[in-house]
């Protein structure tokens, strides 16, 4: 095969594994910092992913500029359900973790199911089927703008938690709980507050992720398990980590779908999240955990 | 003691009359004793395959109002949903068969009909299956259980024969194709078969590579580069819905139009694809088991789906989930009772010719497989399909080659 | 008798209602065959695969505090090793057996030595775990051998007359042999717990560095949790594939059935003896309940009965945290097993 296509596969694997960060990027947060395993994390991007489908089907509203009222409610939802739902649950064990946020998983994706059915729905935006040809290389447009979405969320948010105050405190909370007790801070509001943001996060991947990809209510746990990989790949609580991560994995599936059978390339994506796990257990850029 | 008894010559004419006159005034009579039978159908209406599921029932939803206006015995349906889950569709058809089901439909899903076959063997219940794509499942030695719908050996003979047909009409024919398929039951299988089958026909073209892909993938853009990178002259693809719509999108946005698609599979004629791509869904012929538009029944089903689902056409998942309840309902007529052994024997002879799909009907060989299957050939027009061979069958002329996809607007 | 003095072993320490009840249960469950119909047999005979693969996944994680995410591993290779014997060779299901348990254990073997060495633990090792079951699912999707994703199917004889030695047969002879096989796992759960491994993996689930520092080889002792779990397991997959006669890598090793078989313990109570078995009935029971309600209202609605489901396991995971058993123990009375 001529090196165009290693090109243009190559490309294309970045611009996806940046989005694949981006959607695993909330994930992060929350884990880092909350410790909390949101195994409903998929779910909760498909939900994001529907309101961006039915703006878009109701009132022609580009799901690029939906981004933020969208993110808006799920950091509400998120907010929500941190404080009312999960907080109890910071402290029990991972199994407990695991079967509440496994039930609501359920029952969200079957209440999709029952309102919007199981037939695939997508946002066919008038750029949709645009692609840049430079050269040998030609990339599509929706991967593209999605792609500098991903990295400009990724600032933003990396800002937050560097520079500001509350991302700040909300880094301190992470680092040690009872440090940031003792000197004053609410952890209990923070903790909300971190779900919510991480909430938000999934909430704008969703809405970037229907210009690449179609919405059916059982998407949720594939990608869930995908933003996992690429958590633990890049390194938990790391938002560069977290599009490193994503970038990796979606190069790696692209090129190894290349080289042999696609249907086999997510192995490889699950090689990468064993040989991390055995090597470099805290991520690529993660702190060592104590 | 005297005893007024009717010597058993007189009893036996009053007896034998009384049946001779029962069968001439056949029909009616009947019917009229003849009660609704209790039919499970069993199909995943939620789960990963719930929009399959779903679009199946739409097929079986609208099969009692036109078998009663066709003068057979009333269907009473009994729905269950597999959930995708075969632990369910087994639990479900025990469930069925406890509550009276005297003949189950279903499944659609390989595992989950497998598994509702075996309890329906075990019960002795006749199991019709609508839609199924292993083809082990009728070679396990079943009495009672029975498919019609073609294996994918079955397809792929009557998709070749089609194609040579083609290629004859338009007077053109590719030379190099690439092939891509979903790797799942169904793409697996077909795979498989295309080794053993294609070598007995002559056919014109090669395959120079195959391409299976994970059928929950989202993004196929590798897939499609490779398959570009072939540079094969057509695409052979059996696919699914979903990845019709994916594949064909790569296919616009990396500038790729084959001379033509060739779909032996599902997705490529169905309504969503039609819907979503619009103008870009022009183009994609596909060899699949499909309805006979010439045939009555054919443009009955049509209407009355028109009417209980408006905006959805008439496609395989709905003709076979149909043609699997008026396999029963005859059946029952033919058979005069529900008794389950009764039932399957008349299933077995069973011999509809009109029926709804391609082919000369519905009849069933020792195995309970309807080997007289064939497929039928539409090409996406317009946001319509319509059938472009064999030349008897012929609505159009095909479009060869297809369009390519940077001048449609 | 060594038995008379192993069932004293096993069960003092047993108060006299808990002996009593679990008689009653096993006479009830003994007989279930002769008062009930065929669709009521299918679901015991599902409760008590759960029940049984729950017990497998709870010697990891109840009593060794690992969580697997990925069992349906243990339960695919043990599957698909024993049908392919079958249909190739015509070994025998329980020769087969034979031969699925070591490599389960092996598989588990390799995840543990793995995960263990390099210090993977928690959340992580759960990750893990579900990494070599995906891995599992998408390479036996490429096995020829197994004919890949077109399903291995099994030869289906008749079922005029039950055949132990093959597991061919009527759905009754199948609920015995999953009811003597629970039965089975239960006692060796109990006799683990009350064995030194037994203490040595408590100790490990409370506090592995004490232990660590108290002397005990935390690794060997982890080891031995994830391959006898696995080992158990592999008789799952046994069972599976002669009960369903067809197997499909995108089933078998699929994540949902991992999910499946944490279910039942995880609600019945991780860690105690009896919780798998009790949350196996439970979530069983709701289901089925779930869908004979509808079916009486008529509600129709694909979907609602996953909902009403999810929304029954909030409930309960938010009221009962250690599960239904503890709860019900205290509420039966019934005095503390040795935990």
């Amino acid at each position: 095969m001529s090196f165009d296509v290693y090109l243009n596969v190559a490309v294309g694997g970045i611009l996806t594994g940046l989005i694949y960060g981006l959607m695993a990027l909330g994930l992060s947060v929350v884990f880092g910092v909350v410790r909390v395993v949101n195994f409903a994390h998929g779910e909760m991007m498909t939900i994001a992913m529907y309101l961006a489908v039915v703006l878009f089907a109701q009132f022609h509203l580009d799901p690029l500029l939906m981004l933020v009222p969208i993110a808006a409610v799920l950091f509400v939802c998120g907010y929500a359900l941190q404080a009312g739902l999960i907080n109890p649950f910071i402290t029990r064990p991972e199994h407990s973790q695991f079967l509440l946020l496994v039930a609501l998983g359920l029952i969200i994706v079957n209440s999709l199911l029952i309102v919007f059915g199981p037939d695939a729905r997508s946002v066919q935006t008038s750029y949709a089927y645009d692609s840049f040809q430079i050269g040998p290389l030609i990339v599509d447009a929706s991967k593209l703008y999605a792609g500098g979405a991903a990295i400009l969320l990724t600032a933003l948010l990396f800002t937050f938690f560097r520079f500001t105050r509350t991302g700040t405190a909300i880094r301190a909370c992470a680092d040690n709980y009872t440090g940031a007790q003792v000197v004053g801070l609410n952890v209990k509001h923070l903790y909300a507050l971190t779900f919510a943001i991480g909430a938000a996060c999934v909430g704008a991947a969703g809405a970037i992720m229907t210009l690449v990809i179609d919405v059916t209510p059982m998407l949720g746990p594939t990608y869930t398990l995908l933003a996992f990989v690429i958590v633990v790949t890049g390194g938990l609580g790391s938002m560069p980590g977290a599009l490193l991560g994503g970038v990796l994995i979606g190069l790696t599936e692209a090129i190894a779908g290349l080289l042999f059978t696609p249907s086999a390339k997510s192995m490889f994506a699950f090689a990468i999240l064993v040989l991390v796990l055995l090597f470099r257990p805290q991520g690529l850029l993660g702190k060592r955990l104590a | 003691m005297t005893r007024i008894r009717i010597s058993p010559n007189r009893r036996d004419l009053l007896v034998g009359s009384a049946a001779a006159v029962a069968t001439m005034a056949a029909p009616s009579i009947l019917h009229a004793e003849l009660a609704p039978l209790k039919v499970g159908v069993l199909l995943p209406r939620s789960g990963f395959e719930a929009g399959i599921g779903q679009d199946c029932q739409r097929g079986a939803d609208v099969a009692p109002a036109i078998l009663k206006s066709l003068g057979l015995p009333a269907l009473a349906i009994m729905d269950a949903d597999t959930e995708s889950n075969v632990d369910t569709a087994r639990a479900r058809a025990e469930k069925l068969i406890n509550d009276g089901a005297q003949l189950l439909m279903g499944a659609f899903d390989s595992g989950q009909t497998a598994a509702i076959a075996q309890v329906a063997e075990q019960k002795g219940i006749p199991f019709i299956i609508n839609i199924a794509a292993a083809p082990d499942i009728t070679e396990q030695g079943y009495k009672f259980v029975f498919r019609n719908f073609p294996t994918a050996p079955m397809i792929l003979s009557s998709a070749f024969a089609n194609q040579l047909e083609l290629f004859g009409i338009v007077g053109a024919a590719p030379k190099t194709a690439v092939f891509m398929h979903v790797n799942d039951t169904f793409g697996t299988a077909m795979s498989k078969g295309i080794g053993v089958v294609m070598p007995k026909f002559n056919m014109p073209y090669t395959i120079v590579d195959e391409i299976a892909y994970d059928p929950a993938a989202r993004d196929l853009s590798v897939e499609v580069a490779k398959a570009k990178a072939a540079n094969a002259d057509a695409l052979l693809v059996v696919s699914r819905l979903n990845d019709a719509m994916l594949l064909t999108r790569e296919l616009v946005k990396q500038r790729w139009t084959p001379q033509a698609i060739m779909s032996m599979g599902p997705g490529w004629y169905e309504d969503q694809y039609l819907k979503t791509l619009g103008k870009l869904s022009d183009g994609p012929i596909s060899f699949d088991p499909f309805q006979d538009p010439n045939k009555k029944l054919s443009k009955v089903l049509e209407d009355a789906l028109a009417k209980s689902s408006p905006g959805v056409n008439l496609s395989t998942n709905h003709v076979y989930t149909f043609e699997a309840l008026l396999i029963a309902a005859d059946a029952y007529k033919r058979a005069g009772s529900a008794d389950p052994k009764a039932l399957a024997d008349a299933i077995r002879s069973t011999n509809i010719t009109d029926n709804v799909s391609v082919g000369p009907g519905i009849q069933f060989n020792a195995k309970g497989q309807n080997d007289k299957l064939k497929c039928g050939v539409i090409q996406n027009r317009g946001g319509k399909l319509v059938a472009v061979a064999p030349k008897e069958a012929a609505e159009a002329n095909a479009e060869w080659p297809m369009t390519p996809y940077q001048n449609r607007s | 008798m060594i038995m008379a003095r192993v069932i004293a072993r096993l069960s003092g320490n047993l108060s006299a209602p808990t002996l009593f009840l679990l008689a009653a249960l096993g006479l009830a469950l003994l007989t279930a065959p002769f008062f009930a119909n065929d669709y009521l047999l299918t679901v015991l005979i599902l409760i008590l695969y759960f029940a049984y693969a729950g017990q497998a996944w709870n010697i990891m994680m109840g009593f060794a505090g690992q969580l697997s995410l990925g069992h349906a591993i243990y339960v695919g290779l043990g599957a698909y090793v024993a049908a392919l014997l079958f249909t190739r060779y015509g070994i025998a299901p329980w020769l087969g057996l034979l031969a699925a348990i070591p490599v389960a254990t092996a598989c588990g073997a390799i995840i543990g030595f793995l995960a263990f060495r390099f210090g993977v633990a928690g959340v992580y090792f759960a990750i893990l775990t579900i990494a070599f079951a995906e891995f599992a699912r998408i390479g036996f999707d490429h096995l020829d051998i197994v004919n890949a994703s077109a399903g291995l199917f099994l030869p289906v004889a008749q079922y005029a007359h039950n055949d132990l030695w093959r597991l061919r047969g009527s759905p009754t002879m199948f609920y015995y042999v999953i009811l003597a096989a629970t039965a089975l796992a239960f006692v060796l759960s109990r006799a683990l717990l009350q064995s030194r491994i037994g203490y040595f993996w408590r100790a490990i689930r409370e506090d592995e560095i004490a232990a660590r520092a108290a002397g005990i080889d935390t690794f060997r002792y982890k080891m031995y949790a994830v391959m006898i779990s696995a080992a158990v397991t592999a008789f799952a997959g046994v069972f599976y594939a002669f009960f369903y006669n067809n197997l499909f890598p995108e089933q078998v090793f699929n994540i949902s059935r991992s999910i499946e078989i944490i279910l039942g313990p995880v609600i019945g109570g991780v860690g105690t003896l009896f919780g798998p078995i009790l949350g196996a009935f439970i979530l069983t029971g709701l289901a089925e309940t779930l869908n004979a309600v509808m079916l009486h209202f008529g509600l129709d609605l694909p979907g609602a009965k996953q909902v009403f489901y999810g929304i029954c396991l909030l409930i309960v995971v938010l009221a009962l945290p250690n599960g239904v058993w503890p709860w019900l123990k205290r509420r039966l009375g019934l005095a503390e097993e040795l935990q």
